[in-house]
């Protein structure tokens, strides 16, 4: 770990909404991503959390660059990847590759999993060499925990935590320096989701790579992540170390999360207080003023939080929220469960 | 005497397969006032046994036997107008995905207007909407007078849920079945539905039924939890011995997969090997042999029975270790120690008999 893999300033990421069919016209924007900035340092795993709708897969989606941002900066790696075409997003591809949610969709029924493997050597054209090609994709099945003898087969011939390791060969193929994972286990049932995170996690540490891991069950995320960012409406919330953001969480959004997520013991429910929530996440395309969490927040201070927008800063602990009155610690004390295995 | 009461409960399909025995032989009950949580994996037939007692599942193909006895009536054998009377009235249920249990065209408060006027026929159109509002209310909606109004489409999923929830109760069901009620919200709204279905309980004394792979749903709101495994319940306790006191392999291994968010964060997971097995072709003796890392060569030849287990009458588990070799495991499992019964199974590739079966059969041809 040290310095930053990628760096991201201001992103900015609006879709427009059109009437008319032959003079369409703009009349709105969904605002997805809107001013997000944040560091991904080498050989760390970037959490990035919030509910649906909060631009997550959005930023995820952006960094890939499997599409343009409106506005902002991307340095990956020293470059600014922003704006690139063409020869140098392919050669981009090489080295930040995705896994996605659904193990189910995002493989092609109709190729075998070897072809769909070896993929990547085709679209670089690398290791063209007879048998070459087949030898290392089947040692990237064995690293992944396949049979390697199933090279020929289809992917309905596997179950979906097969399916969901060969979407990690296919994402370790090219030796990426950064791997985005989008939901890689939501789809999976709780028996061999353990074994997908065992395996990522076991992969970065024998190969250092970079991780961000796309998350909305936030005990997974506190499993796997070193640092976590908390999105909102198209905006980070909170930022902080694991240890920090589990321990002692400023941002009423955050704690509102964390309170709301069951814990599997039956003694510590009991216990906790559930913070309920008021209402649904607003539209993007008419995100509130000021504080965008404000319509919901429990602390909601008129006049201020919905008058005054909230810039990032560190508070207490060492957690980055943007916030005007961040939870202090004993509101956090009886709603997370987490409060009490913090120093 | 229980509100609900299954006996030996068999579900199975006919296919071009093969049989499919999705529930074989389950038993349970549940009292006025009380919640149970069905807890298992894709395929462990928790959902199949709870539409059986709603009467979904009566189609050519369906082998149904057993009882079911809701007031100690026994559902199997009503009759399909005797079972829509119940249907929505004394029981009801909601199911995990609201926006295709609504239906598209019919206006909100329509929906659940219906519901009521069908189980109230003597009612007015205009006692029904009253009903169907006050409800709407009631779970939550914001301005339930307008939002009668509204089209399904119109409201988010966490409405929809509500919406669905305010038509099963409107008829104050006696029982609730909520298959998945939570699974597609995200945290924030799953935790105002739990909020909603434990008021319910406890201020209608309505029993609930729910079915959930999410572990940590059932330690918030069940008193009693079924693990299933292959169509049979594999263990059935009190929720605090589910958790703290589990007495089955497969138990062990749902709980040592998830990630906790009270333990220390490099805790390892310890998955369960090897994935669950084709309900057409069960594996012999215990269902879970093939997974799991205790097997002993006796297992595969007993089919094991839901039994007491020492110490607790309402404790029950499936498992043909012995009582006590299974309380030592799992104190050892607790102290992060690997039991000395552990024996190295392959990760989803099934036991090492079954990888080196895989590997003598020819790789399949391509095309």
């Amino acid at each position: 770990m040290g310095d930053a893999l990628v760096e991201v300033r201001d992103l900015v990421k609006h879709f427009p909404i059109t009437k008319g069919v032959v003079l369409r016209k703009q009349v709105g924007a969904v605002q997805a991503v809107d001013g997000v900035s944040f560091d991904v340092l080498r050989g760390e795993t970037l959490g990035v959390v919030g509910e649906s709708g909060c631009g997550k897969s959005t930023t995820a989606r952006l960094l890939c660059r499997l599409m343009g941002p409106t506005s902002g900066s991307i340095q990956f790696d020293g470059r600014e990847i922003a704006g690139i075409k063409g020869a140098d997003l392919k050669a981009l591809r090489r080295e930040m590759q995705m896994i996605f949610q659904d193990p189910y969709s995002s493989l092609n029924p109709r190729k075998t999993v070897g072809t769909i493997i070896s993929e990547p050597f085709v679209i670089h054209g690398m290791h063209d060499g007879k048998g070459e090609r087949k030898k290392i994709v089947q040692e990237l099945m064995d690293t992944v925990g396949l049979n390697p003898e199933h090279f020929n087969r289809y992917p309905h011939e596997f179950s979906g935590g097969q399916r969901q390791r060969i979407g990690v060969a296919r994402a370790l193929a090219l030796k990426p320096k950064l791997i985005i994972a989008d939901e890689p286990v939501s789809a999976l049932d709780v028996s061999i989701q353990a074994q997908i995170l065992n395996l990522l996690r076991e992969l970065q540490a024998a190969m250092g790579l970079t991780l961000i891991f796309i998350a909305h069950d936030l005990s997974v995320v506190r499993h796997m992540c070193d640092r976590v960012a908390v999105m909102y409406l198209g905006k980070i919330v909170e930022f902080a170390t694991s240890e920090e953001l589990y321990a002692h969480p400023r941002h009423p959004y955050t704690g509102a999360l964390m309170s709301a997520v069951p814990v599997a013991d039956p003694r510590l429910a009991a216990q906790k207080k559930r913070q309920i929530l008021v209402g649904d996440v607003p539209s993007p395309t008419n995100p509130p003023p000021a504080c965008r969490f404000h319509t919901r927040c429990p602390k909601f201070v008129a006049g201020k939080c919905d008058v005054d927008y909230p810039e990032l800063a560190v508070k207490e602990g060492g957690n980055i929220a943007a916030c005007h009155f961040p939870l202090t610690d004993p509101e956090i004390a009886g709603a997370v469960p987490t409060a009490k295995v913090s120093r | 005497m229980a509100l609900l009461e299954v006996k030996d409960l068999k579900v199975h399909f006919q296919t071009d397969d093969g049989l499919v025995k999705a529930v074989d032989g389950i038993s349970y009950s549940v009292d006025v006032g009380q919640a149970l949580g069905i807890v298992g994996e894709s395929g462990s037939g928790k959902s199949v046994s709870s539409q059986t007692v709603m009467g979904l599942t009566r189609a050519g193909n369906a082998h149904i036997s057993g009882e079911i006895l809701f007031e100690g009536k026994d559902l199997l054998k009503a009759s399909d107008d005797e079972l829509r009377r119940i249907r929505g009235n004394d029981i009801a249920m909601i199911f995990q995905d609201p926006l295709s249990s609504l239906h598209p065209f019919y206006k909100v408060g329509e929906q659940i207007a219906e519901a009521v006027r069908i189980h109230n026929p003597d009612g007015t159109r205009a006692q029904a909407r009253d009903r169907a509002v006050e409800m709407l209310g009631l779970v939550g909606i914001p301005e339930p007078r307008n939002r009668a109004d509204a089209y399904p489409h119109e409201f988010s999923g966490g409405m929809r849920q509500r919406a669905m929830i305010a038509m099963a109760l409107s008829n104050n069901p006696k029982l609730l079945i909520a298959d998945e009620p939570t699974t597609a919200l995200d945290v924030t709204v799953q935790a105002q539905i739990l909020d909603l279905i434990e008021r319910l309980q406890s201020e209608f004394d309505a029993a609930v039924v729910i079915i959930t792979h999410d572990l940590g749903v059932v330690a918030e709101i069940a008193d009693e939890i079924a693990v299933m495994y292959a169509g049979r319940i594999v263990e059935h306790a009190k929720t605090d011995a589910v958790f703290h006191a589990p007495e089955h392999p497969y138990t062990w291994g749902l709980l040592g997969s998830i990630p906790r968010m009270d333990a220390p964060r490099d805790e390892e997971l310890v998955p369960i090997p090897g994935r669950p097995p084709s309900l057409i072709n069960l594996p012999s003796g215990c269902s879970f042999h093939p997974r799991c890392p205790y097997v002993r060569d006796a297992h595969k030849k007993v089919d094991p029975s839901l039994e007491p287990v020492a110490g607790d009458p309402t404790h029950r588990s499936a498992c043909l270790l012995d009582s006590s070799v299974r309380k030592r495991i799992w104190s050892d499992l607790q102290a992060g120690r690997r039991p000395e019964e552990a024996r190295a199974l392959e990760l989803d590739g099934g036991t090492p008999e079954m990888v080196a079966k895989h590997a003598q059969e020819p790789p399949k041809a391509a095309g």
